[in-house]
């Protein structure tokens, strides 16, 4: 009976501290809040707190403004309830100064609201939709790396020139899903071609055989996949089934991640081209910050969303010590000032509605003879600059733009 | 009239056709559940999770040791239901004095750790597992391709069912195994070791999962997280066929997976919960189950 107690009280204390414990607001603390055990987990979860930690590192201090950096992290599972719960009790009893990721768009748009409301500062990078910089922006939050728009104009525009004009979407069934499906479609009309339908599916679906089929009944040229992670790995691998590619049809993913192309294989995966601010065996210093995350990570390359969280977080405390003040305002004035600087970035500037301009390239996932060491996936075809890639600001829903 | 629906006759085929193909893959799991209900009186929430092991022993056999697809069909189960026979000795005999909830919250408590731990290892991508060279490829049968492979799964599928119900409904062995669920006490009196009789029970029903799992890897990924999403819909299926009733397992996993293919036609959106609506509606009107009986 002791034992079972002892037990018992172990788990409920470990339950209790998996929040940092709270304390006064005398330290900087960096919260990552993303998917630590869900679909997102492998190209966020940990692996963006390891990028955390080496922004940190990287800063090359360990207190700022005379106080201790901390990073402390939390899974939201991607559930909006459990996402704005927790950005809520950081800010409010846990002196959390910048919360970071954010994982899937619908979590992270619960988290923004949030940070709006109570003045703090976001560093957006997993979530994909581009209604964070339009229609909800908030004024201290920054959307690094990707949106839906930038995905949807590079691979959107990209893959109608080449491969025919008629899509069908087979998209997911939340925020993320509809935004890239509908930013998508704009680009499609404006070079010429036509969306002929589209269907959505759940978040986290076993089986796309029946969306596959709609999609092959459909006879357009190109079936474009607005899901991600495992959905978007469980839709390529059938779509091989039912000869989807054999039939003439060309597969276009509009979101794959690394972590995607390595549980696909190479075998299933070449061809693909995929949009990315990011690639680790992009440039020298690409490869020296992946060796020292992968000496960490237990081998595992770090994803874009992890480059991002590091991006951020260095923009964010080189920011904080060029203001002065830990005053959220203040901070995100500097943040939106100073250009970004790190080692993927070069002299990045940030809009006025939080969209940091990062480069855009366009890869082409390798085939199974061109790789020639672990993780060599990728190709660069294009890179396109951020100022081209994003959304112009004549075109913003976000009220805090003033429209020329 | 199919027209009517706005939906041409060949893409309904399509869809039925895929149905039959997930339905054969609901009814081969929830026999396992059935089984194990209907002989242990447990509900094996580790049944998913079991099932994930299953899968991830067919990815380790070919990535380890180089044995392929056949090899796994045969071995997995073997692994899966080995692992059974432990969790029921070790540690599932202790519960059978106590109530059902006791081992609904050992065996959910199990599936967590189980797949807890495989996530701590293989992270949540997954692991691609091939097609057999054997069933690769698919016959085009003019309204849609059928994948050669899905075709087995079907045909498999439906097979072991069929075994498994004869060996329980029309056997000896079968017959002393429903009368040790009647009365265990009588039955061990005519010298029947009933206690290796159930463990074996749950070892064979464990190794259905396991089973599932080596069918599954080469068309879903091999991921620690395969046996939550599927897990849930399952237990929908026991508990509309009537819970114990290993036809009622059977046949409502066919029915449901072809209506949820239906689904997938006419309201995508609701494909994911169009089990729980039947789920619902038959607990109100027949709350044993399609082929339950009142206990």
């Amino acid at each position: 009976m002791k034992s079972k107690t002892l037990v018992c009280s172990a788990v409920l204390s470990a339950a209790l501290a998996h929040g940092a414990p709270a304390q006064a607001a005398d330290a900087i603390r960096i919260g990552v809040l993303n998917d630590q055990s869900g679909v997102f987990a492998d190209n966020g979860g940990m692996g963006s707190v390891i990028a955390a930690r080496l922004a940190v590192e990287d800063f090359g201090k360990t207190t700022v403004l005379g106080q201790p950096i901390e990073v402390i992290s939390a899974d939201h599972q991607n559930k909006a309830d459990i996402a704005s719960a927790t950005a809520r009790r950081w800010i409010d009893t846990e002196g959390v100064d910048l919360i970071a990721d954010g994982a899937a768009s619908s979590a992270g748009l619960a988290i923004q609201e949030v940070v709006r409301d109570r003045g703090q500062i976001f560093v957006v990078s997993g979530p994909a939709s581009s209604d964070f910089t339009g229609k909800f922006c908030a004024p201290n939050s920054f959307h690094f790396n990707y949106d839906t728009y930038a995905l949807a104009k590079i691979t959107g525009k990209a893959v109608t020139e080449a491969s025919g004009k008629d899509w069908y979407f087979i998209g997911a069934d939340y925020a993320f899903g509809h935004a890239l499906a509908r930013d998508t479609t704009a680009f499609i009309e404006e070079a010429g071609g036509r969306v002929v339908g589209s269907v959505f599916h759940p978040l986290g679906t076993n089986d796309f055989s029946s969306y596959l089929l709609q999609a092959q009944a459909s006879g357009a040229k190109i079936v474009g996949l607005a899901t991600s992670g495992a959905d978007a790995q469980t839709a390529i691998k059938q779509s091989a089934e039912f000869g989807i590619v054999e039939s003439g049809q060309t597969l276009a993913g509009l979101l794959i991640f690394i972590t995607d192309v390595h549980a696909l294989g190479l075998d299933a995966a070449q061809g693909l081209q995929i949009a990315s601010s990011f690639y680790w065996d992009h440039s020298d210093t690409t490869r020296a910050w992946a060796k020292r995350f992968m000496a960490a990570s237990g081998g595992k390359p770090p994803s874009m969303v992890q480059a991002g969280v590091y991006s951020g977080v260095l923009h964010y405390l080189r920011a904080l010590e060029a203001a002065g003040t830990d005053n959220p305002k203040a901070v995100a004035a500097k943040m939106h000032e100073m250009p970004v600087n790190d080692m993927y970035n070069k002299d990045i500037p940030i809009r006025a509605d939080g969209r940091v301009l990062n480069d855009m390239h366009l890869y082409q996932v390798k085939a199974p003879a061109q790789s020639r060491y672990p993780f060599d996936y990728y190709t660069l075809i294009s890179t396109t600059p951020g100022e081209q890639a994003f959304r112009p600001l004549a075109q913003s829903a976000c009220p805090l733009v003033t429209k020329p | 009239m199919l027209d009517l629906l706005g939906v041409p006759p060949q893409a309904l085929f399509g869809q039925l056709l895929l149905g039959l193909i997930n339905g054969s893959f609901y009814a081969l799991l929830s026999l396992g559940l059935a089984v194990i209900f209907g002989m242990l009186n447990v509900i094996n929430m580790a049944h998913g999770a079991l099932y994930m092991v299953g899968a991830f022993v067919a990815w380790l056999l070919l990535t380890k040791f180089g044995l392929g697809y056949w090899w796994a069909l045969g071995l997995a189960p073997l692994a899966v239901g080995a692992l059974g026979l432990v969790l029921e000795r070790g540690l599932l005999r202790h519960l059978y004095s106590v109530d059902h909830l006791y081992g609904l919250l050992l065996t959910f408590g199990l599936a967590l750790m189980i797949e807890g731990g495989f996530r701590h290892v293989y992270g949540v991508s997954g692991q691609a597992y091939p097609i057999p060279d054997l069933l690769r490829g698919g016959t085009n049968l003019g309204f849609m391709v059928l994948p050669s492979y899905r075709g087995w799964v079907v045909v498999f599928a439906l097979a072991v069912c069929f075994g498994t119900w004869f060996a329980i409904e029309r056997t000896r062995l079968g017959s002393r195994l429903r009368a040790a669920t009647e009365n265990p006490a009588l039955v061990q009196a005519f010298g029947i070791d009933v206690p290796r009789m159930v463990s074996l029970t749950y070892g064979f029903g464990v190794a259905l999962a396991g089973l599932a799992g080596v069918l599954a890897a080469p068309i879903y990924q091999v991921s620690p997280m395969m046996g939550t999403n599927l897990i849930i819909v399952v237990f929908a299926v026991v508990v509309i066929g009537g819970m114990g009733s290993i036809l009622g397992a059977i046949l409502t996993g066919i029915g449901l997976g072809l209506l949820e293919g239906l689904t997938k036609v006419f309201y995508p959106e609701a494909s994911n919960i169009v089990v729980f609506v039947i789920m619902a509606v038959v607990l109100l009107l027949k709350p044993a189950g399609l082929f339950g009986r009142e206990r």
